[in-house]
């Protein structure tokens, strides 16, 4: 089981509550990677988000950078909104971060996004949602699948590629390229038809409520002849801490300015402490404890999911830096060898 | 005999819902944009006891669902559903779906927008303010004083009977909140959308001249 981190960004607080600067979580996220590199935590997605919270706007630049930077981890978008993108850059920033880190370590996770902010901000309409997503998530892999640099193309939602050079080319022949969800029945069935691994975005209910949809992607890609590469990844949120109660109470008031942004937007009312504490408890879907919990409440949802990976978001709403570092320490050193351990023991 | 059950549209909502209304005796049939071959599988293994078939078969049950994405309602069939009781669990929710003129230019409810694409049915809103992981924990039996209620509304009495007798048999109270044209008290951002209320507290809420 690999364990992980991901992160949009996080845009530390000011004493008064203001924000400070958006280039400072830039930096902090390059400073998590290297150190989740150090202490040997497997995985690190960085999420395409345009917000000043959550600047990440770039994933393959921060990627490239920490290719450059790390010799072990893991790196890929989490996820990269190829609906509003161009496939051809996206392919070609990873390509280029892939032979930076000297190959195979390098992914692309390819998503629509969970808000809808790219489409104004690069001049798209939601009207074409659908077919945006599938025709540039097919241009994607096009591109990777191609055999050699010359790539012929066509479609509507950008200019046709008629045996036009792509370069680089990924230092192993292609990427793994991941399809995000939310959990809905259909992406999972269309993930697994397309033979392409799977990752779970669950922020919310009870994670191993997916267990009928993993199913369903793993018999999907079984249907359409798919024996390789059928994996299942999981996002939730979660923060480590040394003790159970630390963890809960350093992630409380980023959760706190994250619900009163979103419901500011959304027209929610001001969040209660009790909706928070309702999912810091298996079985529900904030992974915040010590390394047990954390540990055993990933062996259970493994019993349902079977996945391959497991990979956390802790920072948000302006977690002090410091909680991060921490928790990303914890996971790589406490909490993926009491992985490795009970699932052994099973 | 209970009503049949049609849901168009097999997205979080409408497999929660299909897996809801299967828990509660309902003969439940489902359906995409796609063949029913195509949902199969996915009927099977994600809403087991329901029936995936083509959208006008869905579209020919006792009580149709539309949980699509709302900004796809133009690919609803009118013809199919002219006559049909059909439930409007769609919302328009501009911050978290984007703005769509059809919605953005028109003054009224969304579920007035649709009524009128769907001239021939008779449209009733309900089901849209209860998230879709709530729909299968929050249910409670009749009776149980914490019961959380869903208000309906719509412009046909008949109709809006059987809906409500729906949602009391998946477990939650129904709240009359008056015609179509009243649902707007319980459209995004309201304090009904984002919250959970029992019955007598949706009806405060609702504070309609023809609410129950």
């Amino acid at each position: 089981m690999e364990i992980g981190a991901y992160s949009f960004g996080d845009t530390q607080l000011n004493p008064d509550g203001s924000s400070r600067s958006t280039a400072e979580a830039t930096k902090n996220l390059f400073d998590a990677i290297v150190h989740a590199d150090r202490v040997g935590l497997d995985y690190f997605g960085v999420g395409e988000h345009h917000t000043v919270s959550m600047p990440a706007s770039s994933p393959g630049t921060i990627i490239a950078a920490a290719a450059a930077a790390t010799t072990q981890i893991t790196l890929g978008s989490a996820a990269s909104i190829i609906g509003t993108d161009d496939p051809v850059r996206v392919f070609q920033q990873f390509a280029t971060a892939d032979a930076i880190s000297g190959g195979g370590r390098i992914e692309i996770t390819a998503g629509r996004g969970s808000s809808v902010e790219t489409f104004p901000l690069f001049g798209y309409d939601l009207n074409d949602y659908d077919e945006l997503y599938a025709q540039k998530l097919d241009l994607l892999l096009t591109l990777n699948n191609n055999t050699t640099e010359n790539v012929t193309w066509s479609g509507t939602a950008r200019p046709s590629l008629p045996d036009l050079a792509v370069v680089p080319r990924p230092v192993q022949g292609s990427l793994p390229i991941w399809i995000a969800t939310g959990g809905s029945a259909p992406s999972s069935a269309r993930a697994g038809r397309l033979g392409l691994p799977l990752a779970y975005a669950i922020i919310g209910g009870q994670p191993h409520r997916f267990a009928p949809l993993a199913q369903l992607y793993r018999q999907s890609a079984a249907a359409a002849g798919h024996t390789e590469n059928i994996k299942v990844s999981v996002a939730t949120f979660g923060l480590v801490a040394p003790t159970k109660k630390e963890a809960v109470e350093r992630m409380y008031p980023g959760w706190v300015n994250l619900n009163v942004e979103m419901g500011r937007l959304r027209g929610w009312p001001a969040p209660q402490k009790g909706a928070y504490l309702a999912q810091v408890d298996a079985p529900n879907a904030y992974f915040v404890g010590d390394p047990d919990d954390v540990a055993e409440r990933i062996v259970a949802l493994h019993g349902h999911l079977g996945h391959m990976r497991h990979f956390f978001q802790g920072d948000h709403g302006g977690l002090p830096h410091e909680y991060l570092m921490e928790s990303i320490t914890l996971l790589a050193t406490e909490v993926k060898p009491r992985v490795e351990r009970l699932l052994a023991a099973k | 005999m209970h009503p049949t059950i049609g849901i168009l549209g097999a997205g979080r909502v409408g497999t929660a819902l299909a897996r809801q209304a299967v828990k509660a005796g309902y003969r439940v049939r489902i359906a995409t944009a796609q063949p029913a071959a195509d949902i199969d599988l996915l009927v099977n293994i994600v809403t087991p006891g329901a029936q995936a078939v083509d959208a006008s078969e869905a579209a020919a049950s006792d009580l149709v669902i539309v949980a699509i994405p709302l900004h796809k309602y133009r690919t609803l069939n009118p013809a199919d559903l002219a006559g049909r009781i059909v439930i409007d669990a769609m919302n328009y929710w501009a911050p978290v779906d984007g703005v769509h003129d059809d919605f953005e230019a028109d003054a009224r409810t969304s579920s007035e927008v649709v009524a009128q694409f769907l001239a021939g049915s008779r449209v009733v809103k309900s089901l849209n303010h209860i998230g879709y992981h709530e729909m299968e924990e929050d249910d409670r039996p009749a009776g149980d004083p914490e019961r959380r209620a869903l208000a309906v509304a719509g412009d046909d009495a008949n109709a809006k009977d059987l809906v409500r007798g729906f949602i009391d048999r998946l477990g939650y109270d129904a709240v009359d909140a008056g015609p179509l044209a009243a649902g707007r008290v319980f459209e995004p951002t309201t304090a009904i959308f984002t919250g959970s209320y029992t019955a007598p507290a949706l009806r405060a809420l609702v504070q309609h001249p023809l609410a129950a």
